[in-house]
């Protein structure tokens, strides 16, 4: 990726915008996008990918500028802020024309993969199970960790690359585990969700303040850590205890993993209803379908583990059980693609930041 | 509902910071309110929209408010920059009430931040507001909507109704048509006249028409006018408007905050002739910003000239536009329009007076130019560092100073006394305690102060 690649439309009209907010700063309160942006007189590309990336849409900067259409000065720095993230992620990303693709029409794709791959699941059946019981009745745990191992490693791979690519870019100097702190406690708690003082962001309610965004988002990303962590005890029970599943609800595994599916279902049925809500002027129109396809992601997988834990005795557990990894495998495989990216960028973007003010 | 259906108990005509107080306590006694305001949706809050902080006593540290600011040392700020043109019994009346009206304005939604940054200087006086003035009308309006008052938009109101000394209605356009709208009691929170380029070509001189209106265009001084037509008393100078230097490439109304330019101190400044015309230096630039509108409105076309070179170019916030560049004083001066030899006439003279001795940007540094007429007393450092950078300058205007005359209860003063049930707040009474110059973020403290008032006092006279 050359630089000459972010000399774009969306960098340019992000700078007309910084520059007038630069001399205003009457939002350095909301967020971490406005105290990094004072930092600077001018903005590289660089600057501007960082400063797209802190930026959580929170949308509490439009609805506070005197700036904004029909006055001439036109601001809408949440959705010029969008259009960067969506163009540089993008780049960021390897094969980019498949990003590109993602981002165009992710619900398409993520229901085509989650479809895809269940059938292929399901068709795995015939192959031979080496005698297992319960799930791996269906496919060995074996045959799983094959097929699931590389879908898992690939797509990391890619991720690093992409973030070592954005870690370029912005410039990033050698991380000390104090950056990585601090950019993990504002991920944990959502602090650029939280309008400077607690009192939520603008994303559905217009000039009102909300929060329901900020405890959907925490619903979501907690429910999948929880899912994730339920994920690896249990394969750590598999190979070192030879405990293996199913596993009854007392077990850590479902301890960790019904509620968190439980939150992901609910979160994600949240967020989207809130995305619908929400004025489309205000964020990226082009990667609208990629968020909405990554929400539903998310969704299929809490909701078909769910199902399948609930149906685990019933004929229908083989074609949950085809639907749930076709589920978890399609979220994997397009982690780098899809909006999944948000989180390691973000994740480098804050920790760019800690960096930056010490 | 059509809005000339019924008599409305208080009909507030305006739709900034003051008639939104004053809807608000209306309100919350329980009578019905109607606010009409001129500007349409997105620009509606008046002048307030472009706002960032309030001024307020304290005899402690209060919300975001370091330290304290007596009624004594504020009255006292208050007469620096008015030069006594104030009325000394509104004035304390709007500083000692100015305490109880943070509390009240957080409790009415709005929020505060620390000082930003680049204003370290009012952290103790001037209480921010986080995300600035235009979040503070939208708190304000969803306050006043909640608590069941009607909003019209783009509701131009023509003439304000008066038989002997009682209002009676207002006639008010809106989308085209002309209502007559009854109301037992008026608030008239307006503004000023500052928009009406005519009046204040009339009213200061030919000149103004060159000059930039930073606010609203939406304050033209038509009920001001109206008032003072049926025989209101009037206050303030009323061919004075309070005007500073501000980027001459701003837009001609509402370039608002981001048009200021802070470089003046660190530069040389010429008219359209290349000449100098004042100390650059005299003091501190939150000291003299307000009178350099007034500088540069008597230089001829009403335009300076601000000319920095690169060792000054990251002493000052940044403008919304970019400065003009070049590699040479001679071929910045062809750029920005300026008589090339005359220019590089007066920055030779310029830096040629220039002494050596330590440059301190952020203080009286007492680095003044030897021999020069007009002297430069601080931070006179020689042009003399490629690139060169040039901003114009021209007057911006901030408000204007006639009014209608309120007492201490903000009601207004007809011919024949008070009228019965008119009052007024925010700028359209403000030169009675402001009547020259002007202190950052008082003009909210007036507009809450006695936006307020006049709310209760209209609400108590219904009741």
């Amino acid at each position: 990726m050359s630089l000459d690649e972010f000399q774009n439309a969306p960098i340019d009209e992000a700078r007309r915008q910084l520059e007038i907010c630069n001399a205003c700063r009457y939002c350095e309160g909301y967020c971490a996008v406005f105290p990094a942006m004072t930092r600077q007189k001018q903005f590289a590309s660089g600057d501007i990918t960082q400063l797209a990336t802190l930026c959580h849409n929170c949308r509490g900067c439009y609805y506070a500028c005197q700036y904004t259409a029909p006055h001439e000065f036109d601001l809408n720095l949440p959705q010029a802020l969008a259009e960067v993230r969506a163009e540089s992620w993008q780049a960021l990303a390897w094969p980019i024309g498949f990003a590109r693709l993602f981002q165009r029409s992710g619900l398409a794709v993520a229901l085509a993969f989650v479809v895809g791959f269940a059938l292929l699941f399901w068709l795995a059946r015939a192959l031979p199970n080496g005698g297992g019981e319960g799930f791996y009745a269906q496919l060995s745990h074996n045959a799983l960790m094959a097929i699931f191992l590389p879908a898992f490693l690939l797509p990391l791979v890619a991720i690093i690359v992409a973030l070592r690519r954005y870690w370029a870019l912005v410039g990033g100097g050698p991380i000390r585990a104090r950056h990585l702190l601090s950019a993990l406690h504002d991920a944990a708690r959502m602090r650029n969700l939280d309008g400077g003082q607690g009192q939520g962001c603008n994303f559905e309610v217009e000039d009102r303040f909300s929060g329901a965004r900020r405890s959907a988002h925490q619903l979501v990303m907690w429910g999948f850590l929880l899912c994730f962590a339920a994920t690896s005890v249990a394969t750590l029970m598999h190979y070192m205890m030879g405990w293996h599943a199913p596993y009854a609800l007392l077990t850590p595994p479902k301890i960790l993993g019904v509620p968190g599916g439980i939150m992901l279902v609910v979160g994600t049925i949240w967020l989207a209803r809130l995305k619908r809500r929400a004025d489309p002027e205000l964020s990226a129109k082009s990667v609208a379908s990629g968020e909405m396809g990554f929400v539903a992601l998310l969704f299929l997988t809490g909701a078909s583990g769910l199902a399948l834990y609930a149906a685990r005795n019933t004929g229908a557990m083989p074609l949950l059980l085809a639907l749930h990894l076709g589920a978890v495998f399609s979220f994997f495989l397009l982690m780098p693609y899809s909006k999944m990216i948000h989180g390691f960028v973000r994740l480098a973007a804050l920790a760019r930041d800690a960096q930056d003010r010490s | 509902m059509t809005l000339d259906a019924t008599e409305w108990d208080v009909i507030v005509v305006g739709g900034g910071n003051a008639a939104l107080c004053a809807a608000i306590e209306a309100a919350e006694t329980g009578v019905s309110v109607l606010m009409l305001e001129g500007a349409p949706k997105p620009y509606r809050g008046g002048n307030s929209r472009h706002t960032r902080n309030f001024r307020c006593m304290h005899s402690g540290p209060l919300s975001v408010l370091t330290d304290s600011y007596g009624i004594d040392e504020y009255y006292d700020d208050l007469l620096l920059v008015t030069k006594g043109r104030t009325d000394e019994g509104l004035a304390r009346l709007a500083i000692a009430t100015s305490e109880d009206c943070l509390p009240w304005m957080e409790a009415h939604g709005v929020r505060f931040q620390p000082s930003l940054s680049g204003t370290l200087s009012l952290s103790r006086t001037n209480a921010f507001f986080l995300g600035g003035g235009k979040a503070l009308v939208n708190a304000y309006y969803n306050c006043a909507t909640d608590l069941g008052v009607t909003v019209a938009y783009e509701a131009q109101v023509r003439h304000v109704e008066i038989s002997g000394n009682r209002f009676e209605s207002v006639e008010v356009e809106i989308g085209g048509e002309t209502l007559r709208i009854r109301g037992r009691a008026a608030v008239l929170a307006s503004g000023g006249f500052q928009s009406d380029i005519d009046w204040l070509a009339r009213a200061w001189g030919e000149a103004a028409r060159n000059f930039l209106i930073r606010g609203t265009p939406y304050n033209r001084g038509v009920v001001l006018k109206d008032m003072l037509d049926q025989g209101a008393e009037s206050v303030g100078d009323p061919t004075q408007c309070h005007a500073v230097a501000i980027d001459g490439r701003a837009p001609k109304f509402d370039g608002g905050i981001v048009t200021r330019l802070d470089c003046v101190p660190f530069s040389v400044v010429v008219n359209k002739n290349g000449e100098r015309f004042y100390d650059e230096g005299e003091d501190v630039w939150p000291k003299r910003y307000a009178i350099w509108g007034r500088l540069v409105a008597a230089q001829p076309d009403q335009v300076g000239y601000s000319l920095i070179d690169a060792k000054s170019r990251d002493l000052f916030m940044p403008s919304v536009f970019p400065p003009i560049e070049a590699g040479s004083i001679g071929d910045l001066a062809d750029k920005m329009g300026l008589p090339r030899a005359e220019v590089e006439a007066t920055v030779a003279a310029f830096n040629a007076a220039c002494r050596p001795g330590d440059f301190h940007p952020t203080e009286l540094d007492g680095l003044a130019t030897d021999g020069l007429e007009p002297a430069k007393t601080n931070w006179a450092r020689p042009l003399d560092t490629p690139p060169y950078y040039g901003y114009s300058l021209r007057p911006g205007v901030t408000f204007t100073y006639l009014g209608l005359k309120v007492d201490d209860t903000a009601r207004v003063t007809g011919s024949g006394g008070l009228y019965d049930n008119v009052w007024a707040a925010g700028e359209i009474m403000a030169g009675s305690i402001l009547g020259q110059g002007y202190l950052a973020g008082f003009g909210m403290t007036i507009g809450t102060v006695f936006g307020r008032i006049a709310g209760r006092e209209a609400a108590a006279h219904v009741a």
